[in-house]
C-alpha cells in the first residue's frame, strides 16, 4: 500500500504506536485483555446483553443512570489506584543511583494519569451518581427533569474514559501533569498523541457534566415535591444544588481553555505559545478558574451525605440548618474568588497575592461553621456507630488536619516555600481522599440498602474502613514530613538516601489503601452472597429522616405512587411522627419517559470523533461529525418518547410490598 | 500502657531526628521570616483545630447509643449563642490571620529588595547587592553574573550576609526557581522575567532545583548553591574566570539543547547581551527581540505589513523536544490584495508581466524594517482591504 494511503487512512496512527516494547504495559494489556473477554464470555454465556441494554444501557431512570456512574468511578478508581502504587513502588526505590523500574517517558505519564482520572473519571462520576440517585428521591421527584440527557451525559462520561483507557494501549497519554500547563502542552514539547488524548477525554467527557449539571440544577429548582419550598430541601439536596451551579458555571470555562489549547495544537494558533504574542499564564489563569471551583464540585455534595449521615445516626435533627445552608452558598460564590492561589508563585504583586490568599482564608469560616454545626448535632444525640457514622467521625478528625494544612498554603509566604511540595500533594490528597473518599464511602453504606434492598456487610467494612484510615495516614503524613524537607512532587529519581525511609513509609501506607479497596470489593461481594439476611424490607434501614427512606428498597420505577406533600426539612421524620400510613388504593397511571438507545449511539460517535481527532484520521473525524449531528437531529423526530405505568401495574407493585411488610410484621 | 506508648513513638522520635528540616530551619533571612510566619499561622490554627478534635471524640464517645447517662435532646437543633460563636471564632483566627498575611506578603514580596540581612542588621550602602541572571534550560540552570562576566550551569555562587538580586526567566517551558535554604521559590517563564531577592546568612552548600515538573530530565534539574565567605567567593570567581569555556550566543545555542543531568560547568567571559537576547527570544541571528516588537507596536504597529513579519519572530521551534513528528508549520509569509492575487495567477497562467508585479517575499527581519510599499503599492499597508492570504508552507 502506498505511504500516502495509509497515512490518509490510519493518520499518524501506526504499528509503533503500540506500546509493544514496554513490558509493563504490554503485561497489563494481556490481563485487561483477559479480564475483558472473561467478562464479555460471561455476558454472552449467560445471555445478558439484552438485558442489559434494555434495562440498563438504554435506561433512563435516575437510579440505574446512577449506579451505573458509580460502577464506572469504581472501575476508573482500580486504574487510577494502579498509577499511584506505581508512582509510590517508583519513588521508594529509585535512591542510590538506581533508575527505579520506570523510566521518564513512562512516570511521567502515569502521574498525568493518575490526576487526570481520580479527577475526573472516579470523583466525578462517584458524586454525580450519587446525586442521580439520591437527588430525585429526596424531592419526592419520579424523575429527573430531562431523563434522556441524563442517560446521554453518562455516556458521554463512559465516553471520556474510554478514550483514557484506550490511551494506555494505543499511544501514550499526556506527560505534562494532570493540568497540561503550556508551554509544555504545546505541540511544540509535547507534538506526540499524549496531550490530543488528554484534551478530547476530557471535552468528551465534559459535555457529559455540563448536560448533567444542567438537569440537576432544573430538577431540583422545579421538581420538588409540594410544599418543599428551598429552607426545607435536605441539606444534601442543598449541596447538589450548589455543586450543580459550580458545574454549570465552571466547566465552559474548562471546555474553552481547552479548545483554545487544541486551536494551538491543530490548527497553529497563538493563544498559550511562547511566541507570536502567547501568553501560558493565561492559560494557568483559566484553568484554574475552572480549577478551583472544581474541588468544590467534588466536596459540597459529600459535606452534605455527612450533614444527612450526622443528623440520621445521631437520631436527631441537624443542627442549624439555615447556617448550614448559607455555609454552603457562601462557599460557592467565595470559592471563585479564589483561584490564584494555584500560582502566587507566577509573579502576581504582593496585593493581589494577599487578597487571594484572604478571600482563601474566608472559606475557611463557612467550612469551620459546618464542622461545628455536625459536633453539635452528635451532642446530646444518641449516635449509633455503624459503618456510615464511623466514616464520618474519621472525616472530621482528618478533614480538619487537611483543611489547617489548606490554610497554611493559602498564606503567600509560607506557599512560596511549600508550593509544588510534597506537602502540597499530602495537603489536597488529605482532603480530597479524608473528605471526598471518605464521604463517598459514607454515601455507599448508607444508600446502599436503598438501592438495592439489602445492606452492606458490616464486617468487611469494616476491615476496609480501618486499611482505608491507616492507610491514608501511613501515605500521606511522610508526605508533609517531605515537604518540610523541600522535597518536590513529580520527582523520578531522587539523590539524598535519608529521604528514603519516608517514601517506604508511604509505599506501606499506598499498600495498605490497596487492601482497603480489595475488602471494599469483598465487602459487595459478600454482601450479595449473603444478602438474604442483610435483605431490608422496610425500605427505611436506619430510621431515616428524608424523604428517600419512605419508599421500597430498590425504590420502584416510578419512586412514589403518590407525590408527597412536605411539612418539615425532615419530611419522613416528621411523616412518621405524624403516623402516615401508605396509601393502598386509588392509583392512578403515572406518566413515565422512555428508554432510548440514543445516548449510546451518540457518545460512540464522540468517541470516534475524538479519536479520529487524536490520530489525525480526517475521514473518521469528519464521518463521525456528520454522524454525530444526524443521529441528534434524528432524535428530535423521535415522538415515541413517554409511556404510562397503568393504575393496575401500579396497584400490584404497591400490593406486593404490602405483602411483605405485613410478613415482616410491619405496619403497611 | 504508657511505657508502651511511649517506645511505639521512640522510633519515629530517630527518624525525625535524622532529617534535614531545610524549610524548618533554613540558612537565608528571608526563608527564616518565611518559616516564621509558617509556624505562627500553624499554632493560630490550632487554636481552633485541636478543640474541634478534641470534641469530636469527646462527643462521639459521650453520646454513643449504649451510653445510658448521656442526654438526648432528639429536637435541639438551633441555639442563636452557639451559632454565633461557631462562627466568631474561625472569623477571629482568620481576622488575626488576615492581618499577618496582608503585612508578611508585602514585606517577604519577592519582587521587593530585602531591607535587611538578618533580624536587627538592616542593608546598608556598604551592601552591594549581587546580581544573577538566571535562566532554566531543558533540563539545567545556567547562572550569568554580569558584574563579573562569568556564568556557570547548575552551580551558583554567592557570598554570605550580601544581598542578591535574581532575574529569572526560562528558554522553554515553565519552572521554578526553588533553593530551600535560601528563601521562596518563583516560576522560571520563557518571555518574561521574574524577580528573586535574597540574601544567605550561613556559609555551606544547598541544594537548589526546578520546582515546577518541565519534562522527561526535570528530576535530574538540580543544582548546588554555595554560601561562601567574601574571601572563598572571590576565589571562586577567579577560578571560573579561569575556566576554558565562553558563552556566546552560538555556545549558548548548543548548551540550550535538551539534555539531562548536566555536570557543573563555567565560563569565563559572556557575550553580555546574552540574557537580554534570551530574555527576548532572539538568540538566533535574524530574529527580532520582543521587546523591540513590543516598542514598534507601542508607536501604533506596523499595519497589516506586520503581519509579513513572522518568520523573524517564531521562536517555538516545532519538535523542539527532537521528536520526528510533522513538517514545519504553514505561517503568512505575505500579504497581498485581490487585484495582486488575479495578477498574480495571470501572471503564472500566460507568464505575462503587465499587471502587478509580483513582490519580493523575503520576509522583513529584524530592527528597522523597509517600510512597507518598496516595489508595492502604498494601498495594504495602511487602509484594511480584502486581500488574500498566501499561506507557504
Amino acid at each position: 500500500m502506498p505511504e500516502s494511503l495509509t497515512k490518509f487512512i490510519f493518520g499518524r496512527l501506526t504499528l509503533e504506536s503500540l506500546p509493544l516494547h514496554e513490558p509493563i504495559v504490554v503485561v497489563t494489556f494481556i490481563v485487561v485483555a483477559l479480564g475483558g473477554l472473561a467478562v464479555l464470555g460471561a455476558i454472552t454465556y449467560f445471555r445478558l446483553w439484552g438485558y442489559l441494554w434494555r434495562e440498563w444501557f438504554t435506561s433512563v431512570d435516575h437510579k440505574k443512570i446512577g449506579i451505573m456512574y458509580m460502577a464506572l468511578g469504581l472501575l476508573m478508581l482500580l486504574r487510577g489506584f494502579s498509577d499511584a502504587i506505581m508512582m509510590r513502588l517508583q519513588q521508594a526505590i529509585a535512591f542510590n543511583g538506581s533508575e527505579g523500574y520506570l523510566n521518564a517517558h513512562h512516570y511521567d505519564q502515569i502521574f498525568t494519569a493518575h490526576g487526570v482520572i481520580m479527577i475526573f473519571f472516579v470523583a466525578m462520576p462517584f458524586v454525580t451518581g450519587l446525586m442521580n440517585f439520591v437527588v430525585p428521591l429526596q424531592i419526592g421527584a419520579r424523575d429527573v427533569s430531562f431523563p434522556f440527557l441524563n442517560n446521554f451525559s453518562f455516556w458521554m462520561t463512559v465516553g471520556g474514559a474510554i478514550l483514557v483507557m484506550a490511551s494506555l494501549f494505543v499511544g501514550e497519554f499526556a506527560r505534562t501533569g494532570w493540568l497540561a500547563y503550556p508551554p509544555l502542552s504545546g505541540i511544540n514539547y509535547s507534538p506526540d498523541v499524549g496531550v490530543d488524548y488528554y484534551i478530547w477525554a476530557l471535552q468528551v467527557a465534559g459535555v457529559g457534566t455540563t448536560l448533567s449539571g444542567i438537569n440537576l440544577i432544573c430538577t431540583i429548582i422545579k421538581m420538588r415535591a409540594p410544599g418543599m419550598t428551598m429552607m426545607r430541601m435536605p441539606v444534601f439536596t442543598w449541596t447538589s444544588l450548589c455543586t450543580n451551579v459550580l458545574i454549570v458555571a465552571s466547566f465552559p470555562v474548562l471546555t474553552a481553555v481547552l479548545t483554545l489549547l487544541a486551536l494551538d495544537r491543530y490548527v497553529g494558533t497563538n493563544f498559550f505559545t511562547n511566541d507570536f504574542g502567547g501568553n501560558p499564564m493565561m492559560y494557568v489563569n483559566l484553568i484554574w478558574i475552572w480549577g478551583h471551583p472544581e474541588v468544590y464540585i467534588l466536596i459540597l455534595p459529600l459535606f452534605g451525605v455527612f450533614s444527612e449521615v450526622t443528623s440520621t445516626f445521631s437520631g436527631k435533627r441537624l443542627f442549624g440548618y439555615t447556617s448550614m445552608v448559607y455555609a454552603t452558598i457562601v462557599i460557592t460564590i467565595l470559592s471563585y474568588l479564589v483561584w490564584l492561589h494555584h500560582f502566587f508563585t507566577m509573579g502576581s504583586g504582593a496585593s493581589v497575592n494577599s487578597f487571594f490568599g484572604i478571600t482563601t482564608m474566608i472559606i475557611s469560616i463557612p467550612t469551620g461553621a459546618k464542622i461545628f454545626n455536625w459536633l453539635f448535632t452528635m451532642y446530646r444525640g444518641r449516635i449509633r456507630f455503624e459503618l456510615p457514622m464511623m466514616w464520618t467521625v474519621a472525616f472530621m478528625l482528618t478533614f480538619v488536619v487537611g483543611g489547617m494544612t489548606g490554610v497554611l498554603l493559602a498564606v503567600p509566604p509560607a506557599d512560596f516555600v511549600l508550593h509544588n511540595s510534597l506537602f502540597l500533594i499530602a495537603h489536597f490528597h488529605n482532603v480530597i481522599i479524608g473528605g471526598v473518599l471518605f464521604g463517598l464511602f459514607a454515601g455507599i453504606a448508607y444508600w446502599w440498602p436503598k438501592a438495592f434492598g439489602f445492606k452492606l456487610d458490616p464486617f468487611w467494612g469494616k476491615v476496609s474502613f480501618w486499611c482505608w484510615v491507616l492507610g491514608f495516614w501511613f501515605a500521606f503524613m511522610p508526605l508533609y514530613i517531605l515537604g518540610l524537607m523541600g522535597v518536590t512532587r513529580r520527582m523520578r529519581v531522587f539523590d539524598d538516601p535519608s529521604l528514603q525511609i519516608w517514601f517506604v513509609i508511604a509505599a506501606f501506607g499506598a499498600v495498605l489503601i490497596a487492601c482497603g479497596i480489595a475488602a471494599f470489593l469483598v465487602q459487595i461481594f459478600v454482601s450479595i452472597r449473603k444478602r438474604a439476611e442483610l435483605v431490608d424490607v422496610t425500605g427505611d434501614p436506619w430510621d431515616g429522616r428524608t424523604l428517600e427512606w419512605s419508599t421500597s428498597s430498590p425504590p420502584p420505577a416510578y419512586n412514589f405512587a403518590f407525590t408527597p406533600i412536605i411539612r418539615d426539612n425532615d419530611a419522613w421524620w416528621d411523616m412518621k411522627k405524624a403516623g402516615y400510613r401508605r396509601p393502598l388504593s386509588g392509583f392512578r397511571p403515572i406518566h413515565m419517559p422512555k428508554n432510548t438507545g440514543t445516548g449510546v449511539i451518540l457518545a460512540a460517535f464522540s468517541v470516534a470523533l475524538g479519536f479520529g481527532l487524536i490520530w489525525y484520521i480526517w475521514w473518521l473525524a469528519a464521518l463521525s461529525f456528520v454522524c454525530l449531528i444526524a443521529t441528534a437531529i434524528g432524535h428530535t423526530f423521535n415522538y415515541h418518547r413517554d409511556f404510562d405505568i397503568p393504575a393496575s401495574e401500579v396497584a400490584q407493585t404497591e400490593e406486593a410490598r404490602t405483602t411483605l411488610l405485613v410478613a415482616e410484621g410491619v405496619r403497611a | 500502657m504508657k511505657r508502651s506508648g511511649a517506645l511505639l513513638l521512640f522510633p519515629l522520635a530517630v527518624l525525625l531526628s535524622g532529617c534535614d528540616f531545610v524549610v524548618l530551619a533554613p540558612a537565608g533571612d528571608v526563608a527564616v521570616q518565611q518559616r516564621d510566619l509558617l509556624v505562627v499561622s500553624t499554632l493560630l490554627m490550632l487554636l481552633i483545630i485541636l478543640p474541634v478534635m478534641v470534641l469530636t471524640v469527646l462527643f462521639a464517645w459521650r453520646y454513643r447509643q449504649s451510653s445510658t447517662t448521656a442526654t438526648y435532646t432528639p429536637d435541639w437543633d438551633h441555639s442563636t449563642k452557639l451559632e454565633l460563636v461557631i462562627w466568631a471564632a474561625p472569623l477571629l483566627v482568620i481576622i488575626c490571620l488576615g492581618a499577618l498575611t496582608w503585612l508578611g506578603t508585602h514585606l517577604l514580596d519577592p519582587y521587593r529588595r530585602i531591607d535587611r540581612i538578618e533580624a536587627g542588621q538592616p542593608v546598608t550602602q556598604n551592601h552591594k547587592p549581587l546580581r544573577v541572571e538566571v535562566v532554566a534550560l531543558d533540563w539545567k540552570w545556567l547562572f550569568i553574573y554580569p558584574d563579573y562576566g562569568i556564568a556557570s550551569v547548575n552551580e551558583l555562587a554567592a557570598p554570605v550576609n550580601q544581598p542578591i538580586d535574581f532575574r529569572i526567566t526560562s528558554s522553554t517551558v515553565m519552572n521554578s526557581f526553588y533553593i530551600p535554604a535560601l528563601a521562596g521559590q518563583i516560576y522560571a517563564m520563557p518571555g518574561m522575567e521574574t524577580k528573586l531577592h535574597a540574601v544567605v546568612n550561613r556559609p555551606g552548600t544547598y541544594t537548589g532545583f526546578s520546582a515546577n515538573y518541565s519534562g522527561a530530565g526535570f528530576s535530574g534539574m538540580r543544582f548546588a548553591f554555595h554560601g561562601l565567605s567574601d574571601q572563598a567567593f572571590g576565589e571562586w570567581v577567579a577560578q571560573t574566570k579561569n575556566a576554558q569555556g565562553t558563552l556566546s550566543r552560538e555556545t549558548y545555542l548548543e548548551l540550550e539543547r535538551p539534555s539531562e543531568n548536566e555536570p557543573v560547568r563555567h565560563y569565563a567571559s559572556v557575550d553580555p547581551d546574552l540574557y537580554g537576547a534570551i530574555l527576548n527570544l532572539c538568540v538566533e541571528r535574524g530574529k527580532m527581540c520582543m521587546n523591540e516588537m513590543m516598542s514598534i507596536d507601542a508607536k501604533g504597529g506596523l499595519g497589516l505589513a506586520g503581519v509579513r513579519n513572522t518568520l523573524p519572530l517564531q521562536y517555538d521551534k516545532l519538535a523542539r523536544r527532537g521528536a520526528v513528528f510533522g513538517s514545519g508549520p504553514s505561517y503568512v509569509a505575505s500579504i497581498c490584495t485581490a487585484e495582486e492575487a488575479a495578477a498574480a495567477s495571470r501572471a503564472a497562467r500566460n507568464d505575462d508581466d503587465r499587471g502587478w508585479p509580483l513582490r519580493d517575499l523575503s520576509p522583513l527581519r529584524g530592527v528597522g524594517l523597509l517600510a512597507p510599499g518598496a516595489g508595492s503599492r502604498r494601498a495594504d499597508a495602511g487602509a484594511p482591504s480584502l486581500g488574500l492570504l498566501r499561506f507557504e508552507l
